[in-house]
């Protein structure tokens, strides 16, 4: 496939590696962002390559792997209501809550049905005018704009029963808790590509301006992989800390303006609680007024106290604080049949992916 | 504690479905037909071995590009016994079918069976059908048992790989899984995507014929490449090493399973098959397969190894590796 | 975090497009990225295109990484 299979090249990957081994000469730690490279350098078995004084650590951007209890438990209290069905990625079907899971609800006889895109659920609701159609408004910032398309067209439409569960989460201010938190040596950043191609790279400058720490917005093919980790290297060597994009072809400075314009039209920032780091401030979103009807908080629903596993480290290993290896339920009672937290479960989440990879 | 039900996962041909296997069904039946827990059950008795296996279909949608639940409910079967060297010779068919359901779709599902069938020289001996209310069915399920005679001087068992040996598979990964998932309401594509359901044993028979000493063969249907060779990993207590850039996958396999964030070494497969053999037979096979039309795409995948046992290591494109771990729960489409 | 892929538009009906995938078509929607034209390739997140993709700054890359690992 165009833009996929010249980026796959093993001869072009092995004179990266060749050059990152040239070029590196300390001990350091870079922190992939997002879960997306995670699985992408696991998948290619690009640990293994890397010199051993170049460790990669997993940060928190896997958006089911943050996602509160809260949520969760919302979405599931929302499924057992009447006349009520849930329109979902596939990612959310096996996370677990406090005590249960979509996937358990749906074996239960609930209405959940799995969709690809938010405009699926708008087409969804048409077609079940008696009842309720609740979206799980779950992603970063590459989802967002496409929420927000969903958003306006049922406002469009008049739609009256479409209803979104916002647990969306913007990247860099959280990226900023991180570095504020100093809990982790990071000496560089591999930034997520596609959360870019919406944001651009300006929302990244304080990592460089105000923490000193270099970072790259990275594609993920294994040779944009390569690249972005071999260009952190330089500026380190280097002593430099600049924010570049190594994802030319799809990241420009400004990002996307048509989508982030859709975002402003629906949404505000608004502090938002991510599982493990709290509430952060900015970190989310809210409906604007003339919105706010759609939002599936409005449903009044009891939802049940939320429990998490005493022992499980999901919040310390989305932070990069704890290597799963770290978890005393890592692969004794936590694996992916029996996942004690998302982290395990979310196919980009750091415990399932050691557990597969590793 | 709430009581634990039965989950979708649990039928996906992953580990749930082998823990629901070993934990549940088994302890109870153990009997040496059984317990090698290979496609068919080898039943010996003085005049040799017959094979039995039996399975059972549910599939949605019935009608899909390149097939229907009727053929795959004969290819199915018919490829059980194959894979541990029988000839199939009777099937018995039984039909669940949900009151409402309309005679003429029926009627097409019926001579599908009797195409196939026929094509692979196979005839359905017996059968049952029953009626269930509205609701307690969707549409058709259809279970089929076979019988076929065990060709003597062959012995295949997932229990027979020998560190050495060469893998070899028949032709491309997930066109069955992506063609019945390119139907399905809500993933809608076009395009060419045709389902790779088809009766495997006229080429088990043609790869017999050229080498008798094929250690094992198996059809890597639900669960895909990467939980059957799991399998036989466990079974023959032995490693394996896979090349990623020597793995079939078509274009547009490739194209939905990036979009969609499934991986094709676990998409299911109704016509391909998996055979590890003594690495000195496997440039024959290989092109004995190639010669026919179910294994024109044959290619040899990997190697049986010392090191690793139980385990299966993927070589990756760009030089690296990892671990093929066995199919975990269901794969969800998803975004992220 | 986000899965995205490239897909070529082949066909335009106002903001829905067609996009090849490898070989397969899928419907998508041009409502973030609306200035596209026949034959160019967008990025494809849950069903949206939500950005071109950019052929001259990949085959620059591309070379430069080729001269890169020559070197
Ligand atoms: S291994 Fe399981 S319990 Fe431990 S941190 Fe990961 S998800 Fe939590």
């Amino acid at each position: 496939m165009k833009f996929i299979d010249e980026f796959r090249d093993k001869g072009i990957a092995e004179g990266l590696i060749r050059k990152i081994r040239q070029t590196s000469t300390r001990p350091i730690q870079l922190m992939e962002v997002c879960g997306t490279h995670t699985v992408s350098i696991f998948g290619y078995g690009i640990r293994g390559i890397l010199p051993e004084q170049i460790r990669l650590i997993s940060g928190p951007g896997c958006p089911v792997c943050v996602a509160p209890n809260e949520d969760i438990d919302l979405a599931i209290a929302l499924s057992r209501q009447k006349d009520v069905i849930i329109t979902t990625f596939g990612d959310m079907m096996r996370v677990p809550g406090s005590t249960s899971s979509l996937q358990k609800e749906k074996a239960e006889g609930r209405d959940i049905r799995v969709i690809y895109s938010s405009l699926e659920a708008l087409k969804i609701a048409k077609e079940h005018p008696e009842k309720s159609v609740v979206f799980l408004a779950i992603g970063f910032e590459t989802t967002s704009p496409t929420i927000a398309v969903a958003i306006l067209q049922t406002k469009d439409e008049k739609l009256q029963n479409l209803f979104f569960l916002n647990s969306q989460k913007r990247v860099p201010p959280a990226l900023l808790v991180l570095l504020q938190s100093n809990q982790v040596r990071i000496d560089g950043f591999i930034l997520p590509g596609h959360v870019s191609t919406i944001i651009g790279r300006k929302p990244y400058q304080f990592i460089a301006e105000e923490f000193g720490r270099p970072a790259v917005i990275t594609g993920f093919e294994p040779l944009d992989n390569l690249q972005g980790i071999w260009m952190l290297i330089k500026q380190i060597e280097e002593n430099l800390a600049d924010v570049e994009i190594q994802y030319r072809r799809s990241v420009h400075e400004e990002g996307n303006p048509v989508a982030l314009k859709k975002i402003d039209e629906v949404f505000e920032k608004d502090e938002s609680r991510w599982r493990g780091l709290g509430l952060i401030p900015d970190t989310g979103y809210r409906f604007k007024d003339p919105y706010e009807e759609m939002d599936a908080c409005n449903f009044n629903v009891e939802i049940e106290p939320t429990k998490e596993h005493p022992e499980c480290l999901c919040g310390a290993v989305l932070q990069g604080i704890k290597s799963p290896l770290e978890c005393h339920l890592f692969k004794k009672i936590c694996h992916p049949e029996n996942p004690m937290g998302p982290c395990m479960v979310s196919i980009e989440g750091t415990c399932h992916t050691y557990f597969k990879f590793a | 504690m709430s009581e634990e039900k039965i989950l979708l996962a649990h039928g996906s041909g992953g580990k749930l479905s082998h823990d629901l296997i070993k934990q549940i069904i088994l302890p109870q039946f153990l009997n040496p037909s059984l317990e090698p827990l290979d496609d068919s059950a080898k039943i010996n008795n003085q005049e040799g071995s017959i094979a039995l296996t039996t399975d059972s279909y549910v599939v949605n949608p019935l009608f899909f590009p390149g097939g229907d639940i009727g053929k795959l409910a004969v290819c199915g079967t018919v490829n059980d016994l194959s894979m541990i060297g029988a000839t199939p010779s009777y099937l018995s068919l039984s039909l669940i079918v949900e009151e409402g359901f309309s005679i003429d779709l029926l009627k097409r599902i019926i001579s599908s069976i009797h195409e196939v069938a026929e094509e692979a020289g196979v005839n359905i001996a017996t059968g049952d059908t029953k009626v269930v209310e509205h609701g307690a069915a969707d549409q058709l399920f259809i279970n089929t048992a076979g019988i076929g005679w065990i060709r003597p001087g062959i012995n295949l068992s997932g229990k027979n790989a020998k560190p050495g040996d060469s893998i070899l598979l028949s032709g491309h990964l997930g066109d069955h899984e992506m063609a019945v998932l390119s139907q399905r309401e809500g993933f809608k594509f076009q395009g060419d995507l045709i389902s790779d359901c088809a009766p495997l044993n006229n080429l088990v028979e043609k790869m017999l014929d050229a080498c008798s000493s094929v250690r094992c063969m198996r059809d890597p249907t639900r669960g895909g490449l990467a939980t059957t060779l799991n399998e036989i990993a466990l079974m023959s207590n032995v490693g394996m090493v896979i090349e990623e850039e020597k793995l079939p996958v078509r274009e547009s396999v490739k194209g939905i399973c990036e979009l969609l964030g499934l991986d094709p070494l676990y998409l299911a497969n109704e016509g391909k098959l998996i055979a590890i053999v003594p690495s000195d037979e496997a440039d024959r096979l290989l092109k004995v397969m190639k010669n026919h039309p179910w294994g024109r795409d044959a290619q040899m995948i990997g190697k049986v190894t010392e090191e690793n046992r139980k385990k299966v290591v993927l070589h990756t494109l760009i030089g690296g590796h990892r671990i093929l771990d066995m199919l975990t729960g269901g794969q969800y489409p998803r975004i992220c | 975090m986000c899965l995205s892929v490239p897909g070529k538009i082949l066909k335009i009906e106002k903001s829905r497009a067609h996009a090849d995938v490898g070989g397969f078509l899928r419907e998508i929607s041009l409502d973030l990225c609306p200035n596209v034209s026949i034959g160019e390739y967008v990025l494809i997140h849950a069903g949206f295109a939500i950005q071109k993709v950019d052929e001259k700054e990949a085959e620059e890359s591309l070379a430069l990484l080729l001269r890169m690992a020559e070197t």
